[in-house]
C-alpha cells in the first residue's frame, strides 16, 4: 500500500517534471543570409504569423553580420548547442553548410532550406518561393488580365543565355493556348542592361504600333520598359508586366506604365518555411519524394525527387499593395 | 659576433641583451594585462554558464572551438610580424588563393596529402611575395598587403567565379571536421600545438629576441647585428604558411571553396592578435596574450549566439571589449602616474 502510493506520487512527480517539457514550445530557427535585409525582415514577419497561428512555436530569427558562410556556420553552431526543434536556413553557400547541417541533422534537428538552397544532402527539404511553370504562366496572365479582348504582346528578355528567363519563357509558350487572344508577336534581348533594355522596349513599340502589353521576366528589363513606355507617352496604351521587385516598380505602378508585376512575397515565404519546418520537426509527415506538407493558409506543397517544393504562384503587386512593400525590397 | 654569443654571455658585454620588452617596469604591466584578460575570460566563461543551460556542455564547447581555432593559428604568426612593427593584411587572401589552389589540384584528381602540400605551398609563395616586396623594395607592408589582399582574392574570383570546387575527397575532412580523440578536435589540436612553437620560438630563442629588437628599434637592431630584412622575410614567410594551414582546416571544414570564403577575416585575425596585448605600433606582446585573446574572441561570440544575440551586437560587444581591455591599462597607469 505505502508502496503503492510511494509509486503515484512518484508518477505524479515524475508527471510534473514530464508535463512542462511536452508542453514547452517547439523552437524553429529561421537562419537568414544576413540580418537587416528587408527581405528577410519581411520573412521573419511571416515565421511570427505561422508561429502564433501554430500556438507552440518560438521563433529564434537569427543570422550573420555579413552574407558569409563562416557567419552562418557559427550562427548553427550556437543553434545546435541550444538542441532548438528545427533550421530553416536561406543559404550564403550552397556546400559550405553541408557539413554543419549533417552535424545539426545527426543530433535530431528538423533541417529545411528556403529561398536559397543547401545541397541536398544538407538538407531534409528545400522550399522554394515558386517553380518555373508556375512563373511561366503567372507572366502571360498577368498580361492578359488587362487584355480581355486579347491583344498584341512581347516579351523583353535578359540575354540569350539566361537560363531563368528562357525557361520562363519557354513555359509560358506552353500555357500560351489557354489564354485565347494573346498573341506573341516577339522576344527582344536588353541584357539586363538598363540602357539596351530601354532602346529595345523602344524598338518594340516602333515595330509594333499597335502593342498592348510588354512582358519583362527580369527586374532590369521591367523597369527600363516601363519608363520607355512614360517617355513614349504611351501609358495606357502599353501596359509593363513581368517580374521586378517592388521599390523598384513603386514609379511605375504610380504612374500607370504598369498595372501589376509579380515576385515571391517573403512574408509568405517565411510563414511557409516555418509550416514546413514545424510540421517535418513533429513528424507529421516524412520528408520524402512525393510527400505531401501542410502550409497553413498557403495551402500546401509536394516535395519532388531532389526533396524541393514550390510555394505557390509568384505573389502579384499592383496599386493596392505596392505602399506596404515597397519598403521591404 | 653571432648573436648566440651575445645571449649566451651578456654579462661580458656592454650592450647586454636585446631586452623582452620596452622597459623593466613595462613588464609588470604586461603580466598584468595578461593576467586581466585571463580574468576577463575566464568572467565570461561564468557569465555564459549562468546565461544559457547549454553552454557547459563538452560537445558545445567543442563546436565552439571551431569560431577561433583558424584565425588563432594565423594570428600567432601575425603577432610576431605585428611585434616586429609589420602587418599583413592579405592573410583572409591568402585563404581563398590557397584554397582555390587545393581545388584546382582536387580537380585534377590529386589525393589529400598532395592537396594539403598545395595549401600549404601556396600560403608559403603568397608570403614570398609579400615579404620581397617589403623587404627588397621596401616598402611599407600596409600598402603591399592591402594590394595584395585584393590581388589573391582576385585570382580566385577570376579561376571559380560564381562557381564552387565541391568533391573533396573524404579522407580531406579529417582536417577541419576530425576529432583527435572525445571532444578534441583535430583543428584544436593543431592550435594547441601551434602555440607551444610559436610561444617557444617568441620567448626563448635568439629569433624571438630578434623579432623584439626590430620592433623596437630596427636601425638599431640592423646596427646590432640582426639581420632585420632576413627576419621580415621570415615573419612574412611564416605568416603565409600559417594562412596556408588555416586554409587547409577551413577549406576542411567547409568540405567546398569559393571565392568568398574567409571573407572579413583579416580584421578578426589583428583583433586578436591587439586584444591579446600586442603593441601595434611594433615593439611588446607575447604568445599567451595571444591565446587567452582567441579564446576570449570564442567564448563571447559563442555565449552571445547561444542567447541568440543578432551579429551586430555580437560586434559592438567585440569592439568595446577591444577598447575596454586596451584603455583599462592605460587609464589605470595615468590614474596612478597622477597619485
Amino acid at each position: 500500500m505505502k508502496l503503492a502510493k510511494l509509486l503515484t506520487s512518484a508518477a505524479v512527480a515524475a508527471g510534473l517534471f514530464a508535463g512542462p517539457a511536452a508542453a514547452e514550445d517547439m523552437r524553429i530557427a529561421l537562419v537568414v543570409k544576413a540580418l537587416g535585409i528587408g527581405f528577410f525582415e519581411a520573412a521573419a514577419k511571416g515565421a511570427e504569423e505561422a508561429a502564433s497561428e501554430l500556438g507552440d512555436v518560438e521563433i529564434i530569427y537569427t543570422g550573420p553580420t555579413d552574407t558569409t558562410a563562416e557567419g552562418q556556420i557559427e550562427v548553427i553552431n550556437a543553434l545546435i548547442a541550444q538542441q532548438v526543434d528545427a533550421i530553416a536556413v536561406s543559404a550564403n553557400d550552397t556546400d559550405a553548410l553541408v557539413p554543419t547541417l549533417k552535424k545539426a541533422m545527426q543530433r535530431g534537428i528538423t533541417v529545411i532550406s528556403w529561398d536559397s538552397g543547401v545541397a541536398e544532402d544538407g538538407r531534409q527539404a528545400h522550399l522554394n518561393p515558386s517553380s518555373n511553370a508556375l512563373i511561366g504562366n503567372m507572366i502571360v496572365k498577368l498580361a492578359a488580365d488587362e487584355l480581355p479582348e486579347g491583344g498584341d504582346v512581347a516579351v523583353l528578355s535578359a540575354t540569350t543565355t539566361s537560363t531563368n528567363q528562357n525557361i520562363w519563357i519557354e513555359e509560358m509558350t506552353k500555357v500560351l493556348p489557354n489564354y485565347p487572344g494573346i498573341n506573341v508577336v516577339g522576344t527582344v534581348y536588353g541584357d539586363d542592361l538598363a540602357d539596351k533594355s530601354y532602346r529595345e522596349a523602344q524598338g518594340l513599340m516602333q515595330s509594333y504600333p499597335d502593342l498592348d502589353a510588354i512582358i519583362a521576366p527580369t527586374s532590369v528589363g521591367i523597369v527600363a520598359a516601363a519608363q520607355a513606355v512614360v517617355d513614349a507617352g504611351k501609358v495606357g496604351q502599353v501596359n509593363v508586366t513581368g517580374l521586378g521587385l517592388p521599390s523598384e516598380m513603386a514609379g511605375a505602378i504610380e504612374s500607370g506604365a504598369s498595372k501589376s508585376f509579380a515576385i515571391w512575397n517573403p512574408i509568405d515565404l517565411g510563414y511557409s518555411a516555418t509550416m514546413m519546418a514545424y510540421h517535418l520537426a513533429k513528424g507529421d509527415v516524412e520528408a520524402a519524394p512525393g510527400a505531401e506538407i501542410e502550409i497553413g493558409r498557403m495551402g500546401s506543397v509536394t516535395l519532388d525527387e531532389t526533396g524541393s517544393a514550390a510555394m505557390a504562384d509568384p505573389f502579384v503587386y499592383d496599386e493596392t499593395n505596392i505602399d506596404e512593400f515597397k519598403s521591404i525590397f | 659576433m653571432s648573436l648566440a654569443e651575445t645571449t649566451s654571455a651578456p654579462e661580458t658585454r656592454s650592450r647586454g641583451p636585446v631586452p623582452d620588452r620596452l622597459r623593466a617596469p613595462w613588464e609588470a604591466k604586461l603580466k598584468s594585462w595578461e593576467s586581466l584578460l585571463l580574468v576577463v575570460a575566464i568572467g565570461i566563461f561564468i557569465l555564459n554558464s549562468f546565461a544559457s543551460p547549454y553552454f557547459l556542455n563538452a560537445w558545445n564547447l567543442s563546436d565552439a572551438t571551431f569560431n577561433f581555432t583558424e584565425k588563432a593559428m594565423i594570428a600567432f604568426a601575425m603577432a610576431l610580424l605585428i611585434i616586429a612593427g609589420e602587418i599583413d593584411l592579405s592573410v583572409a587572401s591568402i585563404i581563398a588563393l590557397a584554397s582555390t589552389a587545393m581545388g584546382l589540384v582536387m580537380e585534377a584528381g590529386f589525393g589529400t596529402p598532395a592537396i594539403v602540400a598545395t595549401g600549404l605551398v601556396t600560403g608559403l609563395l603568397c608570403g614570398a611575395f609579400n615579404g620581397v616586396l617589403v623587404t627588397r623594395l621596401g616598402l611599407p607592408s600596409i600598402v603591399v598587403t592591402i594590394g595584395t589582399m585584393s590581388l589573391f582574392r582576385g585570382i580566385s574570383y577570376i579561376v571559380l567565379g560564381d562557381g564552387a570546387f565541391r568533391g573533396y575527397p573524404s579522407d580531406f575532412s579529417f582536417f577541419g571536421q576530425g576529432y583527435a580523440f572525445w571532444v578534441i578536435s583535430v583543428e584544436l589540436v593543431i592550435f594547441a600545438v601551434l602555440a607551444v612553437i610559436y610561444g617557444v620560438v617568441l620567448h626563448k630563442t635568439n629569433f624571438g629576441r630578434a623579432v623584439y629588437a626590430i620592433g623596437n628599434n630596427a636601425t638599431g637592431a640592423l646596427f646590432s647585428g640582426i639581420r632585420v630584412a632576413r627576419v621580415k622575410m621570415i615573419l612574412f614567410l611564416l605568416t603565409g604558411l600559417m594562412s596556408g594551414v588555416a586554409a587547409v582546416c577551413l577549406t576542411s571544414r567547409l568540405g567546398s571553396t569559393r571565392p568568398s570564403i574567409a571573407s572579413g577575416m583579416e580584421l578578426e585575425v589583428v583583433t586578436m592578435v591587439v586584444l591579446g596585448g600586442v603593441n601595434i605600433l611594433g615593439g611588446s606582446g607575447s604568445i599567451p596574450g595571444v591565446v587567452i585573446a582567441a579564446f576570449v574572441m570564442g567564448l563571447v561570440t559563442f555565449g552571445l549566439g547561444l542567447l541568440n544575440v543578432p551579429g551586430i551586437v555580437m560586434s559592438i560587444f567585440i569592439g568595446l571589449l577591444l577598447i575596454g581591455v586596451i584603455a583599462l591599462p592605460r587609464l589605470w597607469a595615468k590614474v596612478r602616474g597622477r597619485g
